[in-house]
């Protein structure tokens, strides 16, 4: 069972493919790129097709999605946590 | 697989081009001609009225762009044929004769000096003669060079940017070398993929004009924002879905031009494409602005990704939709008419997803109604540059 997606081996973030993911549980993430998995426990519930941190970054910290630049981190989110609006934002308009 | 040989079954028009469906339109000119086109329709049950909002007092290039839509959609090989209807004479005749260069049958009506009634009684009797001179004409085998194919995403959620849009990908790449017509759009949504999309510009002269025609955009929205568009770019459908910034939803729709296919030029709004290939048209991100624009530049069938579950048709082109959202199949399956959210889970790859789809696709050119037109979706929304005067 894939939990996540994550598209590139650069990227800072994954994507949540499947519903009711719940803080505590283990979540397998499948790297597209190079067809790998990797193993990151939630610490907040994800719902489906919300990313969740799968390193820790700090706040500032450019956020990598596709392997590009997708936004800046306004708080540190710590590997495992949901990763959105309310910790994200664009740097442009 | 498709290859050189493939072949579908369509109209071969006038002007030989070839359409994928067989309308008779009644199109009104303006918003006040639509009651007597909607009446038309009721009593000529096989021709079908497109009613929309605007057209009076429009001027400069927002007019220029009115008529260039709705001499568009009625030049789309998808229609065999066309009633025009204005509250002026002189308009539907602009109309008629932009809609009669490609040889279909079309005649216009003017409501003034006549009434509706008299209007409607004139329009159903020509409509009535198209629907079954229509009704004769016979779909042939036609090689697959002869299809054009456009493509935007809406309600978009980070599923699209993994499955759905990628899907479309991999089949204009597959479909690109066959000499098939193909478009996308959604200006302001490269914001933050705008390099990756300059880099496949064919031609430094085609990226200069991509270039301008995003900048002029992102003026726009400078403009005009007041903040930084949030529940707009990105929408709050595509928040709650999961996507945070427009880098990341932009990052996500570009995936639909796949790994391979080269721009080949760019398109101002409902502007024809003068040869086979993949053409960037200027755009809103608008799900039914961007496929009425579609229909407008020629385009016969649509290809749409969606993610939380856009649920949008179109009266002239036939509007598939795809998505690799799990709970969208299971909450929204009516609208749904490929599936592929396998990939999410490894039980697919690309390369199979892109070739069900063009199969999905090719059985809609010959003929399988859509989820959009099996419900009855026709949005035709006209996109407008400034106000009336």
């Amino acid at each position: 069972m894939i939990h996540l997606l994550v598209h590139d081996k650069q990227d800072t973030v994954g994507v949540a493919v499947i519903e009711g993911i719940i803080a505590g549980q283990e979540m397998t993430g499948w790297v597209m790129e190079d067809d790998s998995t990797i193993t990151v426990t939630a610490k907040s519930d994800i719902p489906i097709g919300h990313k969740a941190a799968i390193r820790d970054i700090k706040s500032g910290d450019t956020i990598i999605k596709y392997g590009f630049d997708i936004g800046k981190a306004v708080a540190d989110i710590h590997v495992g946590e949901h990763a959105h609006v309310h910790n994200i934002k664009t740097k442009r308009w | 697989m498709i290859n050189s040989k493939t072949t579908f079954w369509g109209y071969r028009r006038e002007n030989g081009r070839v359409g994928v469906r067989n309308h008779v339109i009644i199109l009104p000119v303006d918003d006040l001609s639509n009651a007597a086109a909607e009446a038309v329709a009721h009593s000529i049950p096989g021709a079908m009225a497109i009613p929309h909002p605007y057209g009076r007092l429009q001027f400069g290039a927002d007019l220029d762009l009115h008529f260039r839509t709705l001499i568009g959609a009625g030049s789309n090989p998808n229609v065999a044929a066309v009633v025009v209807i204005c509250i002026e004479e002189g308009w539907a005749k602009r109309v008629v004769d932009g809609i009669a260069k490609t040889g279909k049958p079309v005649t216009g009506f003017g409501i003034e000096l006549h009434g509706d009634h008299n209007t409607i009684m004139r329009a159903s009797k020509v409509a009535k003669e198209y629907v079954q001179w229509a009704s004769e004409l016979q779909r042939v085998e036609c090689p697959i060079s002869d299809l054009w194919v456009s493509t935007k995403c809406g309600e978009s959620d980070t599923t699209s940017g993994c499955g759905s849009n990628p899907t479309v990908g991999s089949a204009f790449d597959k479909m690109e070398p066959l000499g098939i017509t193909m478009c996308f759009g959604e200006t302001t949504e490269i914001t933050g993929g705008e390099n990756i999309v300059a880099d496949r510009c064919a031609t430094p002269e085609v990226r200069k004009q991509f270039m301008a025609m995003f900048d002029r955009y992102q003026a726009v929205v400078e403009k005009n924002k007041v903040d930084d568009l949030s529940d707009s770019q990105p929408t709050k459908g595509n928040i709650a879905g999961g996507l945070t910034t427009i880098e990341e939803k932009a990052l996500g729709n570009i995936q639909k031009i796949g790994k391979k296919c080269k721009v080949i030029g760019v398109l101002d709004k409902a502007e024809e494409p003068t040869k086979p290939g993949l053409w960037f048209m200027d755009s809103s991100s608008a799900a039914a602005e961007m496929v009425t624009l579609c229909a407008a530049s020629g385009f016969v069938v649509h290809l749409f990704p969606t993610g939380q579950g856009n649920v949008i048709g179109n009266p002239i082109i036939p509007v598939v939709k795809l998505t690799a959202n799990p709970r969208t199949v299971r909450t929204m399956s009516e609208h749904v008419d490929y599936d592929c959210s396998g990939l999410l889970q490894r039980e697919k790859n690309l390369d199979q997803t892109g070739d069900e789809l063009i199969d999905v696709m090719l059985r809609t050119c010959n003929g399988r109604l859509t989820s959009a037109e099996a419900l009855g979706h026709r949005e035709f929304v006209m996109t407008r540059l400034y106000e009336s005067a």
